[in-house]
């Protein structure tokens, strides 16, 4: 059985799923408002005759149909950044304020980061935090060429992420002591990335959902924890598979003080699973979104938006 | 305690002036954005809302928050400057992000000029102004835009864009 089949009994149209699951995905890219306008990156893409479309959910994320994200001046300038039109979507959600301050636990290659800091106005205090070094000097160098000056960059494990190291427990005027928001862009095991890596599903297996899914459970605890009461943690993954998705929200509803909120996007998606393979999950789970490739011809995407309570 | 020195692993934040200064050699808050006044024209407000940082000898940081000093980590904000040499350099990463407010030692260059600066090209373009780091320009959708830090020195302007940002563009795909 591939991974898509495993999940042909959950999709609302399973041909058109596996169709869209096929095709390779269009190039997308999103305007960095830190460094440009919408308008500009549109001229410049026009002055050297690179054809552009608008997503007609957000302005800043243009799909380019002929050429590649990378080799153009917009890009040599920052003003733009190669980034799928779903992975968009948890920084939009998150949608935090100039000011806030935000922690990504999951933070490399950062396209997700950047955009929270352009959201921000780059401004407030952005920590980008990732396990794997390598994968860090990927997010500084974005970060560095979309002119982003409001990021710090830890490499901890984010399940056991202290605040120590920012002064949490002592007197200093800017130490942190917890966050506004916090986002975990969770690793996974990538089912929703077929379109863009075709051997996605070459070391899928069952044993590796369950294990990532540990992984997910302890990082988005210790987002809840390091969050301020009232203050948002949003989850996403790029997977299908309940485990990872509404168990984690279901595991974590239970052992921290938060509650789901709805996912207010003007993309096209259905609602979280409360039932699957004989387990059952808190209702509340519904309020999730899933993505399916053919909702909105993009890859597959999960994301929840949660708020803190206590 | 021990005696104040240069942490390589640690992020300073930069004492205000010198008499602030506990650490020999390392720049001040107020030597920078006045090197930068200087230097490129760059008023002293844009960086009113930032803090400086030094981890390692020289290479300076700037950063849109605060934070505790020191603070451990791996990054804080944007590399910016390189002190703790005769002639401090900006990174092309700063110039891009500030360097349109410079009013001097900026060099505007034609496209194909551009595109080989970008590619990591010398150039001898007109220039009769001071010898030493320059901003490097070009059109960019009816404006200026800072591409990044060009070293001229013996009637030649050197493109110092990091390997790691040069690219070789084709005028159209
Ligand atoms: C889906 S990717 C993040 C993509 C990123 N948010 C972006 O938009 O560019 C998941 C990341 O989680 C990191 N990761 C895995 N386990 C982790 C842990 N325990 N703590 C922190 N990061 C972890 C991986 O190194 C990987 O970079």
């Amino acid at each position: 059985m591939t991974p898509l089949e495993r999940y042909e009994s959950l999709v609302d149209d399973p041909e058109a799923f596996r169709a869209a699951c096929d095709r390779p995905l269009p190039s997308v890219v999103r305007v960095n408002t830190i460094k440009t306008t919408v308008d500009r990156v549109r001229e410049a893409f026009d002055d050297a005759g690179i054809s552009h479309i608008p997503t007609d959910w957000h302005p800043g994320v243009l799909r380019l149909p002929e050429a590649s994200p990378g080799r153009n001046w917009p890009h040599a300038h920052g003003w733009i950044h190669g980034q799928e039109e779903v992975s968009n979507l948890p920084a939009a959600v998150l949608d935090p304020d100039p000011g806030d301050r935000v922690w990504d636990t999951c933070a490399a290659p950062g396209s997700k980061t950047t955009q929270l800091a352009a959201l921000m106005d780059d401004r407030g205090l952005l920590v980008g935090n990732d396990n794997n070094l390598g994968r860090l000097s990927a997010l500084r160098h974005n970060a560095e060429r979309l002119g982003v000056t409001n990021l710090v960059v830890t490499n901890r494990d984010a399940r056991n992420f202290s605040l120590k190291p920012f002064g949490s427990d002592g007197d200093d005027d800017a130490r942190v002591d917890a966050f506004d928001a916090a986002l975990v862009d969770a690793p996974c095991s990538c089912e929703g990335t077929i379109r863009k890596n075709p051997d996605a599903f070459d070391t899928w297996s069952l044993d590796h959902v369950h294990s990532v899914a540990g992984v997910q459970k302890g990082i988005l605890r210790r987002a809840v924890q390091a969050t301020r009461p009232g203050g948002v943690v949003v989850y996403s993954t790029c997977t299908f598979a309940p485990e990872e998705n509404e168990a984690v929200l279901d595991h974590v509803l239970d052992t921290e003080a938060c509650r789901l909120a709805d996912v207010d996007v003007p993309l096209e998606g259905v609602a979280g699973v409360t039932e699957w393979e004989g387990a059952e999950y808190d209702p509340s789970v519904e309020r999730a979104l899933r993505i399916y490739p053919h909702h909105n011809d993009t890859g597959g995407f999960f994301c929840a938006k949660l708020e803190v309570t206590g | 305690m021990s005696d104040p020195t240069n942490d390589g692993q640690v992020f300073d934040r930069l004492p205000s002036t010198s008499d602030d200064r506990d650490v020999a050699g390392r720049a001040t808050r107020s030597e920078v954005i006045e090197w930068w006044g200087d230097r490129f024209g760059v008023d002293a407000e844009t960086f009113e809302n930032y803090t400086f940082w030094e981890k390692g000898a020289g290479k300076i940081w700037v950063f849109a928050a605060d934070l505790p000093s020191p603070t451990d980590a791996e990054g804080i904000g944007m590399t910016f400057l390189r002190t703790r040499q005769e002639h401090w350099k900006p990174t092309t990463n700063a110039v891009q992000r500030f360097g349109g407010r410079a009013t001097h030692n900026v060099i505007d260059l034609g496209p194909d000029e551009a595109a080989r600066f970008l590619a990591g090209d010398d150039l001898d373009p007109d220039w009769d102004g001071d010898w030493g780091y320059l901003i490097v320009t070009h059109e960019m959708a009816g404006e200026r835009e800072p591409i990044g830090v060009g070293l001229y020195v013996h009637d030649e302007l050197r493109s110092v864009v990091p390997k790691g940002r040069r690219a070789s563009l084709t005028a159209r795909e």
